[in-house]
């Protein structure tokens, strides 16, 4: 091939990758690379600008109480939402890959929750949770419950945002699921059948190894939204009460946007970042080896 | 669609040409950009258009766009965000307490400064001198009362009867309110609550509550200069006791933190007998009641007392001497008596000015309508809310230090003294 040939075929692969290397730049890596420069300088204001201060905003998050508050919620919220989420998501997409009646409404209705915008189900779920004219405190009630403040107790504040949380996700996981099954060839389960294979033990050792590349992809993204689903905060419970239900990145928010240290904020998602990426490279370089990809 | 299409972009062209041609004409209109926060309820974009479409017509030289913008956090993130673009508004309504923010990102003028005329000067002191404090530091004036409210006492008058209670004795002081709340407590036959007594909401604004039970108690949250809490005092714990102890002692009220967005729900399904709440919720709760409610002042521990709450307008310091004028123009036509008047007849908001209560209007409202009169009555007892330098970091130390005593975290005082702790540490620099 000529050299000018060889200039052109560069540039046009070059031109085939810049719409979204562009876009990628512009909105991913410059304002992590920013996020980055920010968090190493001080605070500036209109009468003290700004300088360099090295890792002070991270000796103050060491010593910020609430800041460590936030991260063991959101340890939690993780732990809470993720294993449930998932194994409630193959559990419905089983169970509506089956032959039942009238499956397609049962998909529709299991996929519901994911349609509806996050703020939207906080509103709703605000007066799920509501003491004494709650849905649940009344129903509770005929049980002869009396009622309990359900989003005003820090000891069940975080419960009660997991539960909405997983009702929210798990129907979106359920589509992968449910996609991955209609691939899967009917002729290995009829074989195992042949051979006088339980149901379970089929699942266990068939259906579930072959769902292990879907169940990665589910995974990395369950746990990213355990740390930037936060839109529900802002509804039901403004992070408390005295933090108790307040998520990494809703405290992000509100360092950002209510006290305008955006130098500290800036130094808060350094952190996040780097917690979502050790994740989601772990993720991988464990999980991947024992994926079975066809 | 497409002749639709073509309409407007011949418009569009039309107007850029017509702006190309005439920007530095001598007769260009002045452009004025408004962002302001709805934070209740309620058709109020709606009233403001009107507000607006009314000034245009009076003054055609001037353009007003009047942007909603969310609620009052959001309204001081977009003009803010603006300022910094470059493109900032030349005026907006925001919160009253982002006063020290607002300064000290050198982003507003005081009205000190623009006023010129003996007019003008004396127009500045036509209002409630309590709705000033929030906009007044440093012997200047910075923001001018808008959409302001009070915290008042929403109650149930059934309730009252129900409970062998006169409906027209509301609680007028901490000891009536704890006594009366007993009675008014209905519990099932399983022993389970029916109807609370009172409800005060602690999630959302907890230091705005917290603010009337601190003043009723005399005792105010922070100083004028906007440098110094006081959230350990005496007054200042003894409040937090006494609110803790409705729901710990008196079991009146409900254990742990109140929802704010849910509280009147809870208060129109008669959950409740009585709820503290802004004012700017009266004419919602007025058109949906299904039963004969009352609303008086907060009541009494040493002393009435309740802050005020709500928006105020700011001019921004990049401005024109023509926007400036233009600005002051728009404000004070929306500041007029009736226009005040007719604001707080559509919203529950208070007229900000006395002289608005003695037009034939709102006179013949509050005669059908007394509880329009409340907060009125009770603004010579009010104070500033609490506002700082610092202040949404600030604010946080109080709310959580509230919720944490509510919850039963931490005692009154524990909590109170952490966060007085950490509020002298931001505010030291301030002094």
């Amino acid at each position: 091939m000529s050299r000018a040939g060889s200039t052109r075929v560069h540039l046009y692969g070059w031109l085939l990758l810049a719409p979204a290397a562009i876009l990628l730049i512009a909105f991913t890596h410059y304002p992590t690379g920013a996020t980055l420069v920010h968090s190493v300088f001080s605070e500036g204001t209109a009468l003290r600008p700004s300088t360099f201060v090295g890792l002070e905003n991270y000796g103050f998050m060491m010593g910020d109480e609430v800041f460590w508050r936030v991260v063991g919620n959101n340890f939690w919220f993780a732990v809470g939402t993720i294993p449930a989420s998932i194994a409630l998501a193959l559990l419905m997409a089983v169970w509506v890959n089956g032959r039942l009646p009238a499956r397609g409404l049962v998909r529709m209705a299991y996929f519901t929750p994911t349609i509806l915008p996050m703020i939207a189900v906080a509103n709703i779920w605000l007066f799920f949770y509501s003491p004494d004219i709650g849905l649940i405190d009344q129903v509770l009630r005929l049980f002869g419950a009396s009622g309990h403040n359900w989003l005003g107790d820090p000891d069940t504040v975080l419960g009660c945002i997991i539960i909405m949380t997983i009702w929210k996700e798990s129907g979106f996981f359920m589509i992968f699921y449910l996609a991955a099954l209609q691939s899967l060839p009917p002729e290995l389960e009829e074989a195992a059948k042949l051979e006088g294979a339980k149901r379970w033990y089929i699942f266990r050792r068939i259906t579930f190894p072959l769902l292990m590349p879907t169940t990665l992809f589910v995974l990395i993204n369950a746990t990213i939204n355990s740390f930037k689903l936060v839109d529900h905060l802002f509804i039901l419970t403004k992070g408390g009460p005295d933090n108790a239900s307040s998520l990494l990145l809703y405290y992000i928010y509100e360092v950002a946007f209510s006290f305008f240290e955006e130098a500290y904020a800036a130094t808060l998602t350094a952190v996040l970042l780097a917690v979502l990426a050790v994740i989601s490279i772990g993720q991988f370089a464990i999980l991947d080896k024992r994926i079975h990809y066809r | 669609m497409f002749d639709c299409l073509k309409r407007t972009l011949g418009a569009s062209l039309l107007a850029g040409a017509l702006a190309l041609g005439f920007a530095s004409g001598a007769w260009a209109k002045v452009e004025l950009t408004m962002y302001y926060p709805v934070a209740v309820g309620g058709p109020l974009t709606k009233i403001v258009d009107g507000l607006v479409a009314d000034f245009m017509k009076e003054n055609p030289d001037i353009d007003v766009k009047a942007i909603y913008s969310g609620n009052y956090n959001d309204a001081r993130i977009k003009a803010l965000a603006a300022l910094k673009s470059g493109k900032p508004a030349q005026l907006s309504v925001m919160f009253s307490i982002d006063i020290y923010e607002l300064i000290e990102q050198d982003a507003i003028v005081a009205f000190d400064d623009i006023v010129e005329t003996p007019e003008e000067k004396a127009w500045l002191k036509k209002f409630y001198p309590a709705l000033m404090e929030n906009g007044i530091t440093g012997g200047k004036t910075w923001g001018i009362p808008f959409q302001r409210s009070t915290i008042v006492m929403y109650y149930n008058k059934d309730a009252f009867r129900d409970a062998g209670l006169d409906p027209e004795k509301p609680p007028a002081t901490w000891g009536e309110l704890a006594e009366m709340g007993k009675k008014l407590v209905k519990k099932d036959a399983a022993n389970r609550v029916e109807r609370w007594g009172v409800m005060i909401p602690s999630t959302g604004y907890p230091y705005w509550m917290f603010g009337a039970l601190a003043m009723q108690n005399d005792q105010v949250l922070m100083n004028s200069a906007g440098n110094e809490t006081f959230f350990d005092a005496p007054g200042t714990v003894g409040a937090l006791e006494f609110w803790l102890d409705l729901g710990k002692t008196h079991k009146i009220m409900p254990q742990g933190t109140i929802e704010w967005g849910t509280l009147r729900q809870n208060f129109l399904e008669q959950k409740t007998a009585i709820m503290w709440h802004s004012t700017g919720n009266l004419t919602v709760v007025k058109k949906k009641a299904g039963f004969d409610f009352g609303v008086a002042m907060l009541p009494a521990s040493k002393r009435r007392g309740t802050p005020t709450g709500g928006g105020n307008f700011y001019i921004f310091k990049q401005t024109t001497p023509e926007e400036r004028k233009a600005a002051m123009k728009l404000i004070r036509f929306l500041t007029q008596p009736e226009r005040t008047a007719e604001w707080s007849m559509k919203t529950g908001y208070l007229a900000t000015r006395p002289d608005a209560y003695e037009t034939p209007a709102l006179m013949d409202y509050v005669s059908k309508f007394p509880p329009a009169a409340v907060a009125r009555d009770q603004l010579k007892y009010a104070t500033a809310e609490l506002s700082t330098y610092q202040t949404g970091r600030v604010r946080k130390l109080l709310d959580d230090a509230i919720q944490a005593a509510l919850t039963g975290a931490k005692s009154p005082n524990e909590a109170l003294s952490a966060a007085q702790k950490q509020a002298d540490r931001l505010l030291k620099r301030y002094r």
